[in-house]
């Protein structure tokens, strides 16, 4: 084995310019592949953030007529008891209505949303969106978006009037403005603390929804189902985004489809080069395997020397190729940004995705060596001797 | 003394549609340390006949035994080892591997066993290559020698497993005469020294005229044997 390591290894030294150029398209598949696949990685990332990072993405709600989740303390503390399959990082109640604001000409219909607050921040993140004034602690004050703000024209400390669909008319102070980043919402929103939407809505100490965020966005559904048993309760309806979102979904499986087959074909590609040229090795160095197997060397020995070939090869060329990658990405975000300075594409890094392409390539580089493996354990000494 | 190489009734022919026979029922012995050449034209069979000794060929029918081993049934692993252990090759392309140094190409045999080198086999090496004066060139990769340096690096090489038997196939048909009659005498003299028999194939008769037994090959039978 270790003979036909270092027969391998003087064969491809002895052969430079030939190793170079097979290392280099070992090195330029693999970097493809690291960059690909992290920049469709980085753009899904990107996408799935702005669509459901700032949601709830697994939500517990009545499935009753009236949207009462009455005891939700109790669910709460029952749920963070529970081991679910991805770590939740945000569970808050809320307690949402409809309201109408009567803005003397016209009436808009907005959402009054009780927040709990800190816990909510995590999902909706009003802490650092909030433009000006602060968050609600007391009864009867809300926060509005940026959008409501011009429409109503008040400002922080005034006062506006709401009535609820059963026409219970309130009087709510401004003590905030928020903008989300979605013109619909810094619109339709008012934020306040679950006591005022209670209040306004008279739902008594019940919430209309419990919602929360995982760790892995993509394993929502295996959570939702847990709790959804753990629960027990028909009145109760667990949801999550993945169900809401199937063309979110299908468009994310279409881009992963793709960036896998862009990937498949870059192996291949490489494979069969590695396969070709080594191939050719055998032909070029068949003098010396058949001399070697005269003075006694085994045929699986000289298989060895060309499937160690392809292994150094392969690793060589993983190394080299992720090297050539991570410059890409360097390059791409430092070089590629628009004009406030932030990158055009965020794209993210996986190190498992990394490791794994070295992975696929190493191991590709050794199967495609079985080969020419196979030929030159076939080569008779005879006819290399009797050829001269 | 007891007879190191048997051929039996060894026949071979090529070819599946039209067979050519080659050899045609060869029977030889060849006695422990001896030193002979085998002689004939080229076509004659001499170089399938060394093939067939040397286990790298199998004969059509007939058997082969190598130092009281019969070697027809043996699988390709069995073979390797014989020839790894038993048989020395000397070939008149000399053969080396390119990739190689003088000393690393000695040793090869020795690591084809899969053992690492001991202190023994490398000592070994260097005094084969004192012997056949080739250790001012021990770092050289093979290219970079004279042909008669090369054809001497591989006798040593054929010597470093401490081989019975020594094949070389026109082993001096690659040099000029004066570089011929060294690694003759090279020859003749390690056959003295270690006791190794030499099977020496050639078509220069003066060459054969020096050993002990001629053999001559003619259209793949043997025409005449003469011992001296």
């Amino acid at each position: 084995m270790k003979l036909a390591f270092s027969i391998a290894m003087r064969f491809l030294s002895s052969s430079k310019v030939q190793t170079l150029l097979i290392v280099l398209g070992i090195a330029i598949g693999v970097s493809v592949q690291v960059f690909i696949g992290s920049l469709i990685q980085g753009l899904q990332k990107d996408l799935v953030d702005t669509t459901i990072g700032s949601s709830s993405q697994v939500t517990i709600t009545s499935s009753e007529e009236d949207n009462r989740v009455a005891d939700w303390e109790s669910i709460i503390s029952e749920i963070d008891s529970l081991d679910l399959p991805t770590e939740l990082t945000a569970l808050s109640a809320s307690a949402d209505l409809p309201v109408f604001i009567d803005s003397g000409n016209r009436t808009l219909s907005v959402l009054l949303r009780g927040l709990q607050f800190p816990e909510s921040n995590a999902i909706y993140k009003i802490d650092t969106r909030l433009v000006d004034g602060k968050i609600p602690e007391n009864y009867r004050e809300i926060l509005i978006g940026k959008g409501l703000k011009e429409d109503l024209e008040v400002k922080i400390g005034e006062k506006i009037t709401i009535f609820t669909p059963d026409r219970t008319v309130e009087t709510l102070e401004v003590v905030g403005i928020f903008d989300l980043g979605v013109a619909s919402l810094n619109r339709n929103w008012l934020i306040s603390t679950i006591d005022t939407a209670q209040s306004v809505g008279d739902l008594g100490d019940a919430v209309t929804s419990i919602e929360m965020q995982v760790s892995e966005v993509f394993r929502a559904d295996e959570n939702a189902s847990l709790i959804s048993e753990a629960l027990r309760n028909p009145s109760l309806q667990v949801t999550d985004w993945k169900s809401q979102n199937e063309d979110l979904l299908s468009g994310l499986n279409g881009q992963s489809i793709s960036s896998i087959m862009i990937q498949v074909f870059v192996i291949i590609a490489v494979s069969l080069g590695i396969a070709s040229v080594l191939a050719v090795t055998v032909v070029q160095k068949s003098r010396q395997i058949g001399i070697l197997k005269a003075m006694g060397l085994r045929d699986s020995t000289t298989s060895f020397v060309f499937l160690f070939q392809g292994l150094a090869l392969g690793v060589v060329g993983a190394v080299v190729g992720i090297a050539f990658g991570l410059l890409l990405i360097i390059m791409f975000s430092t070089f590629a940004v628009g004009p406030d300075g932030e990158p055009i594409l965020s794209i993210s890094l996986n190190y498992g995705f990394v490791m794994l392409s070295a992975i696929i390539a190493i191991s590709a580089s050794t199967i495609a060596a079985m080969v020419p493996a196979r030929r030159s354990s076939k080569l008779s000494p005879v006819e290399v001797i009797r050829n001269g | 003394m007891a007879d190191i190489i048997k051929l039996e009734e060894i026949k071979k022919e090529y070819g599946t549609v039209v067979k050519t026979e080659v050899l045609h029922g060869i029977n030889l012995a060849i006695e422990e340390s001896s030193f002979i050449s085998i002689v004939g034209q080229s076509g004659s069979g001499k170089s399938t006949l060394m093939n067939i000794i040397g286990t790298l060929d199998k004969p059509s029918s007939g058997e082969v035994t190598i130092s009281g081993r019969k070697t027809n049934k043996m699988n390709k692993n069995e073979l390797a080892k014989v020839r790894n252990e038993t048989i020395g090759f000397i070939f008149q392309f000399h053969y080396l591997l390119p990739e190689f140094t003088a000393f690393e190409n000695v040793i090869l045999p020795y690591r084809i066993k899969g053992l690492k080198p001991t202190k023994e086999v490398v000592e070994r090496a260097r005094e084969l290559m004192d012997i056949v004066e080739i250790s001012m060139v021990r770092n050289n990769l093979a290219p970079n020698m004279s042909g008669g340096q090369q054809q001497r690096t591989a006798i040593a090489r054929a010597l470093i497993n401490n081989p019975k038997i020594i094949l070389a196939d026109e082993p001096t048909g690659n040099l000029d005469s004066d570089t011929s009659s060294k690694v003759f005498n090279l020859m003749r003299s390690l056959n003295k020294k270690y006791g190794t028999t030499f099977v020496i194939i050639t078509h220069d008769r003066r060459i054969a005229e020096e050993t002990d037994r001629i053999i001559e090959i003619k259209d793949g039978n043997i025409v005449n044997d003469i011992t001296r």
